[in-house]
């Protein structure tokens, strides 16, 4: 038997592996609080990051965005969008608040069918049942309808919104049980986070379920003719995003004490914004949970910095704008610099 | 003829008044490698096509490993054992190299279904061999495809047909997008696999690479098979007759 040899990445020496985009967003993070940390001791005579009481805030805040960012960040790995996680996050609100209320409330909305002081599960599963409802529709749009993830996820978008303002015809509702105010109290927001966050990075690292994301959003041609059930799949993808919608929909309900209409409104632009700052390509098959959760970081540091300073809040939107086109021409430019890599 | 792994009877395929194959009748024996030659548009891939389940035939029989076969897709093909590797390499470029392997067939540590853990090194190990089997040699495996050259993808797509105890193969055109040197790689593999007694048919329009490859050549023109030449009976001036038409193969007499 003759034995021949290839060795194969002669012609082309093989390439070390690439800067991950993951450390371009912390160095980005880290500068940014030095920034402020330099621009606190100048204006301001204090320290910006060392303040145990801004950290708590600034984490706090970005944290129940942060679980919709997991979700998101997912579906864009699989090479898809979801537009309608802040408006699932309004609908989830609204409707498990309404099976959460306490009987201190006397016009409380299950008042008279005796459904107030419910145990906290209740209002839990019916919000993520509700989550779950608009996760898989757009699941089912996308995988199996064939209609783009923009497309469907804009549409469940407009309706989740709809549902939410519907329901009390915009009117908050109020006065939920201590114990499910516990939920969002202190930093429980931020354990939830960090708990999802680390599910949800072993998820994509370790199962089935990661490589198959990775591989449908990298080429899902490819991924078909190896016999991964795209479809099924991308339904899973669509519909576990919802459930973390719906998820921070109830954290961010607990925490404030209310439910409204307009929770969470540009929340999944937020989240897409996370998603990219920290790493994640929008073309599909790049990114981590902690490029996410970094880019999550940066949201929190800016705007607790823009408070710090007194900037005024009118300013901060312009700034979000620009972070988020600016965070998309870095994907791009990403792109084009490793095609002319290959 | 129990040694016979291929056989196609009158294999035709109509795409509306379009005959772009017209009764095939081809065969192929353990361990033989076997080039499709012939013009663009001469029925090359959809002869390949026809056998892998990629699109159903329009009449005609293909007998694979000794029964009669029709494959509703290409999945189902690579589950009976043909292993395709096509002109656009269907690999994942963000995944390294065993993933890509596996793809859709990984190993699995622990069953959790959707959520089961992957056996990383199970797959790293096999992946490992797989390149042994076939004299490729891939400095790092944990390198995603992106980072690799084309050479070596394609090296990666090759090594694919082999992890799996595949029992045809069958490349379209490998290549055809390569440089010399990879050229070269590609072509070396090629020998290992007939080495190694796995049979092979080899889309090519490279003469050379037909002549030091392969056993026998198959000459395909307007749809039809036009001839059937034994390696050593033939040369290069007598197959591009055929191709163009110059020549038709005696048994073949009502095809011209």
């Amino acid at each position: 038997m003759k034995h021949v040899s290839a060795v194969a990445g002669t012609a082309a020496p093989s390439r070390r592996k690439g800067w991950p985009p993951e450390l371009n967003a912390l160095i980005g993070l880290i500068v940014l609080i030095v920034l402020f940390e330099i621009l606190g001791w100048i204006l301001k005579d204090q320290s910006f990051f060392f303040n145990k009481l801004r950290l708590s805030i600034m984490i706090t805040q970005v944290a129940v965005v942060g679980i919709l960012a997991i979700g998101v960040t997912q579906v864009i790995i699989s090479g898809g969008i979801d537009l309608s996680g802040g408006s699932v996050i309004g609908a989830t609100s609204m409707i498990a608040m309404s099976f959460a209320q306490s009987s201190v409330f006397p016009r409380a909305i299950f008042i008279e069918q005796g459904w107030v002081d419910l145990p906290i599960i209740i209002p839990i599963l019916i919000g993520l049942a509700v989550a779950f409802t608009a996760g898989l529709i757009n699941g089912l749009l996308v995988a199996y309808v064939k209609i783009p993830p923009f497309i469907a996820t804009l549409g469940m978008m407009v309706t989740a919104r709809g549902v939410a303002l519907w329901y009390t015809q915009g009117q908050p509702i109020s006065f939920p049980t201590d114990s499910f105010k516990a939920m969002g109290a202190g930093l429980m927001p931020v354990w939830i986070f960090l708990g999802i966050a680390i599910i949800f990075t072993l998820i994509l690292k370790f199962t089935l379920y990661g490589k198959h994301t990775y591989a449908i959003g990298s080429n899902e041609a490819a991924a078909r003719m190896s016999g991964i059930n795209v479809e099924r799949h991308l339904l899973l993808v669509y519909t576990i995003a919802g459930l973390l919608a719906g998820l921070a929909g109830l954290v961010l309900t607990a925490r404030s004490q209310t439910a409204q209409a307009l929770f969470g409104v540009t929340n999944e632009l937020d989240a897409i914004a996370m998603a990219v700052i920290g790493g994640v390509s929008l073309s599909g098959g790049r990114g981590s949970i902690l490029g996410t959760a970094i880019g999550m970081l940066i949201f929190g540091v800016i705007f607790s910095g823009f408070i710090f300073l007194s900037v005024d809040a009118y300013y901060q939107n312009m700034v979000k704008g620009a972070i988020i086109v600016g965070a998309v021409a870095l994907d791009q430019w990403r792109q084009k610099r490793q095609a002319m890599a290959v | 003829m129990s040694d016979v792994i291929l056989k196609t009877v009158g294999l035709t395929k109509h795409y509306g008044g379009l005959y772009a194959l017209e009764d095939a009748d081809f065969e192929l024996r353990k361990g033989e490698h076997v080039a499709i030659m012939g013009d663009n548009g001469a029925g090359k891939s959809t002869f390949v096509r026809q056998i892998t389940g990629v699109e159903q035939r329009t009449r005609g029989k293909v007998i694979f490993n000794g029964e009669e076969v029709a494959f509703s897709g290409p999945l189902e093909a690579r589950e009976a054992g043909i292993e395709t590797v096509y002109q656009n390499l269907a690999l994942a470029d963000d995944l390294d190299v065993p993933s890509n392997l596996f793809l859709g067939r990984e190993k699995i540590l622990f069953n959790l279904g959707p959520f089961s853990i992957l056996d990383f090194k199970g797959m790293k190990a096999a992946t490992e061999a797989a390149l042994k089997r076939t004299a490729v040699k891939i400095p790092n495996l944990g390198n995603t495809i992106r980072n690799m050259s084309g050479g070596q993808r394609q090296c990666v797509a090759i090594a694919r047909t082999a992890t799996f105890a595949s029992k045809l193969i069958i490349m379209d055109e490998p290549t055809a997008a390569l440089g010399v040197q990879e050229t070269a790689q590609v072509e070396n593999i090629i020998r290992q696999l007939k080495a190694n007694g796995e049979p092979l048919i080899l889309i090519s329009h490279n003469m050379r690479q037909v002549f030091d490859l392969v056993d026998r050549i198959v000459v395909f023109r307007r749809g039809r098979i036009v001839a059937n030449l034994k390696k050593e009976e033939t040369d290069g001036q007598d197959v591009v007759a055929y191709i163009t038409g110059a020549k038709t193969g005696i048994e073949y007499g009502d095809a011209a």
